[in-house]
């Protein structure tokens, strides 16, 4: 997405007169901001200057009445920080708690959408099956929809007496009552070892107030309704990257591999997947940014319950702003969110940029949609 | 990193599937339908369950949840649907809201995309760059600032407040700007040596050349903002502003008089999928086409 090179005169030939050209020249450069100018104050408006807005009311005590900037609002400096980290109380408990709650969820989104994903678009992908534009339009079609209309079909599939728990009953299963079951899934393996209640060793004593034995307890079982209902959403997407980039493998490379002898297994171990590398790194990644950003299939199904065990950073701030009225702690809470998503934004594209940088050139593909 | 790190192993047999390669196909055929067959129900039945449900009576939604096949057929929960709640509002404010920001983003989003594509001016490259760091900004920790924004310049809770912040994106200026460059430019010269002025160029030679980019945005488009729900949660709380994702979002977490009236809040689901729904079955291909846009925003 390089600019070309027309950019380069044109910037530093602005100010100089020359002969006929220059009326154009300056008729352009008017134009091109005259063009750019309503996008640039709507994103400016709601987008930066929210950001350093919410930056100063982090630093504040402001409980949402009269403006944020009147004199008479507290500052209070870094504390809102300090009390997510440092400071013992409820709001470092709610945040750590909110923190192990999204890793979990990573944990398992991550890896389970990625596998889902590249599954089918093998699938998909296979030369000898027909009727694949049907396919792909079904696994593609929940990602479009709306995104608390389908919560409310799973919050139905997962009510106690819903589809999930009777297709559970018809192996015999007792499903559990989803949504309120806030027992982490860590906790019950170990309970079926007979492990019911914390070693002493991990009674207390971990990072941020919060016990080595609570930070192990895995995602409950309502997150994990949650996470499926995330993994069914975006594999969709997904599987179109994964078909993208398969179809940049060349298929004489794959059948010649198949006549040495490889098995299937062997073939796409060692052809396809070194081929597809990139598209993995991507899916990887976009998947681990967007899952840090889940919020509507919180805000919809759990708000946070049960026991604060589906609470994640992003409902917690809204929560802690919009019900608690504390804008400043839910302000730094977004910013402490912000920053662990750039970092990993920036991580994608440091990869993307090596990536691109280091690719033998027989083997440079244009990867999906950039043209 | 090299791309390819194990060559494809050399194999140490003689290649004896060769002869069995038909059975083999066969078998490999017939497993490959039974995953897809599988996973398309795992996919689409969610939604054949929404439909059926939607269309029973609480009891027999209750006591059978997989049946897609209402025993008796109820429309009752549609009337309540249209009689007892704010639904026909909502769906009003979402075709206000949706319409307006899709002709907003369309139009700003093209002039934008062809500025950084094509015109020359001052700050162009700097323009592009702050427009790739603006999409990497989440959306969710926007929420808190969006709300002091409104309110501090008073559209808070307002129509304006809704639509407004909706109008521009930048993925949408990414995905112009892209294609603009991916068109020639001689028609644009040539226009503009018979003298015709900018936006005259722009208007009608090369927006008349960009259909495509422009359905695949207006459908994006469409697609998003009939979808989106935390802008809403954050620019209004009067009821008589909220759009379908509020509302339902509404339905659900509020109380609703007695039971848990699933056949209710599924039909409301249901109706504000089928807009979208249709829109995907008809322009299949521009999702696709947006899908990997996306996917190259990073």
């Amino acid at each position: 997405m390089a600019i070309d090179s027309l950019a380069a005169p044109a910037t530093s030939s602005g100010g100089t007169p020359r002969r006929r050209r220059s009326g154009v020249r300056g008729s352009e450069n008017l134009a091109g901001w005259l063009f750019v100018a309503p996008v640039v104050v709507i994103l400016g408006l709601f987008l930066l200057l929210p950001i350093l807005m919410a930056f100063w009311v982090s630093l504040t005590g402001w409980n949402g009445q009269g403006s944020p900037f009147r004199s008479g609002v507290p500052f209070v400096g870094a504390d809102n920080y300090t009390r997510l980290f440092t400071v013992d109380g409820l709001a470092r408990q709610d945040f750590m708690i909110s923190l192990r709650n999204n890793i979990y969820y990573v944990l398992f989104v991550v890896p389970a959408q990625t596998a889902l994903a590249l599954f089918l678009a093998l699938v998909v992908n296979n030369r000898m099956l027909r009727g694949k534009s049907f396919f792909r339009t079904a696994f593609y079609f929940p990602s479009v929809t709306s995104s608390v209309a389908i919560s409310i079909v799973f919050l139905f599939m997962f009510s106690s007496t819903g589809a999930v728990n009777r297709l559970l009953a018809m192996v015999g299963l007792d499903g559990p009552q989803w949504f309120a079951d806030s027992r982490g899934v860590l906790h019950l393996l170990l309970g079926l070892v007979g492990v019911d209640s914390p070693p002493t060793a991990l009674a207390d004593g971990g990072p941020g107030g919060l016990s080595w034995w609570d930070w192990l307890a895995g995602p409950s079982v309502a997150m994990l309704s949650i996470i499926s209902l995330v993994v069914w959403t975006t594999s969709g997407t997904f599987m179109l990257m994964f078909l993208a980039a398969l179809q940049g493998v060349p298929v004489a490379l794959d059948e010649a591999s198949a006549l040495d002898g490889a098995n299937r297994w062997q073939r796409f171990r060692h052809v396809t997947l070194p081929m597809i590398r990139p598209t993995m790194f991507l899916v990887l990644t976009l998947g681990l940014i967007g899952s840090w950003q889940v919020f509507d299939q919180v805000y919809v199904m759990s708000q946070g319950n049960p026991a604060k065990t589906t609470l994640t950073p992003a409902y917690l701030s809204y929560r802690t702003a919009f019900q608690d009225f504390d804008y400043g702690r839910g302000a730094a809470i977004s910013f402490v969110l912000f920053l662990i998503i750039i970092l990993l934004t920036l991580v994608q594209r440091r990869l993307l940029a090596e990536r691109d940088a280091s690719r033998p050139g027989w083997l440079r593909r244009r990867p999906p949609g950039r043209s | 990193m090299a791309v390819v790190t194990d060559p494809p192993r050399v194999p140490t047999r003689p290649a004896p599937t060769r002869r069995r390669r038909e059975p083999r196909g066969l078998v490999t055929t017939f497993v490959g339908y039974a995953v897809l067959v599988f996973f398309a129900l795992v996919f689409l039945y969610p939604f054949v369950i929404q439909i059926g449900n939607a269309l029973k009576t609480e009891p027999d939604a209750a006591a059978n949840p997989l049946s897609p096949v209402p025993d008796p057929l109820d429309l009752t929960s549609f009337q309540r649907l249209f009689d007892g709640t704010s639904f026909p509002l909502w769906m009003g404010n979402s075709l206000l809201v949706t319409v307006l920001v899709t002709l907003g983003r369309v139009f700003l989003d093209s002039l934008a995309g062809y500025a950084l594509a094509r015109l020359r001016f001052r700050g162009r490259t700097g323009m592009f760059a702050a427009i790739l760091a603006v999409m990497a900004v989440p959306g969710v920790v926007l929420l808190i600032p969006k709300f002091l924004v409104l309110n501090q310049i008073g559209i808070y809770d307002s129509y304006a407040g809704l639509i407004v912040p909706l109008l521009a994106d930048a993925a949408g200026v990414f995905i112009m700007k892209q294609f603009f460059e991916s068109i020639p430019a001689s028609m644009e010269e040539a226009a503009r040596v018979d003298g015709a002025g900018v936006f005259r160029t722009f208007w009608s030679v090369v927006l008349p050349m960009a259909r495509p980019a422009l359905i695949t945005l207006t459908i994006l488009s469409f697609q998003g903002s009939w979808n989106e729900f935390p802008h809403t949660l954050v620019a209004v709380q009067d009821p008589s502003l909220f759009t379908l994702p509020r509302g339902l979002a509404d339905l659900v977490t509020g109380s609703l008089g007695s039971g848990t009236q699933y056949p209710l809040k599924l039909g409301a689901a249901l109706l504000a999928t089928i807009p979208v729904a249709l829109i995907f079955v008809v322009f299949q291909r521009y999702f696709v086409r947006g899908a990997n846009e996306g996917a190259d925003k990073g």
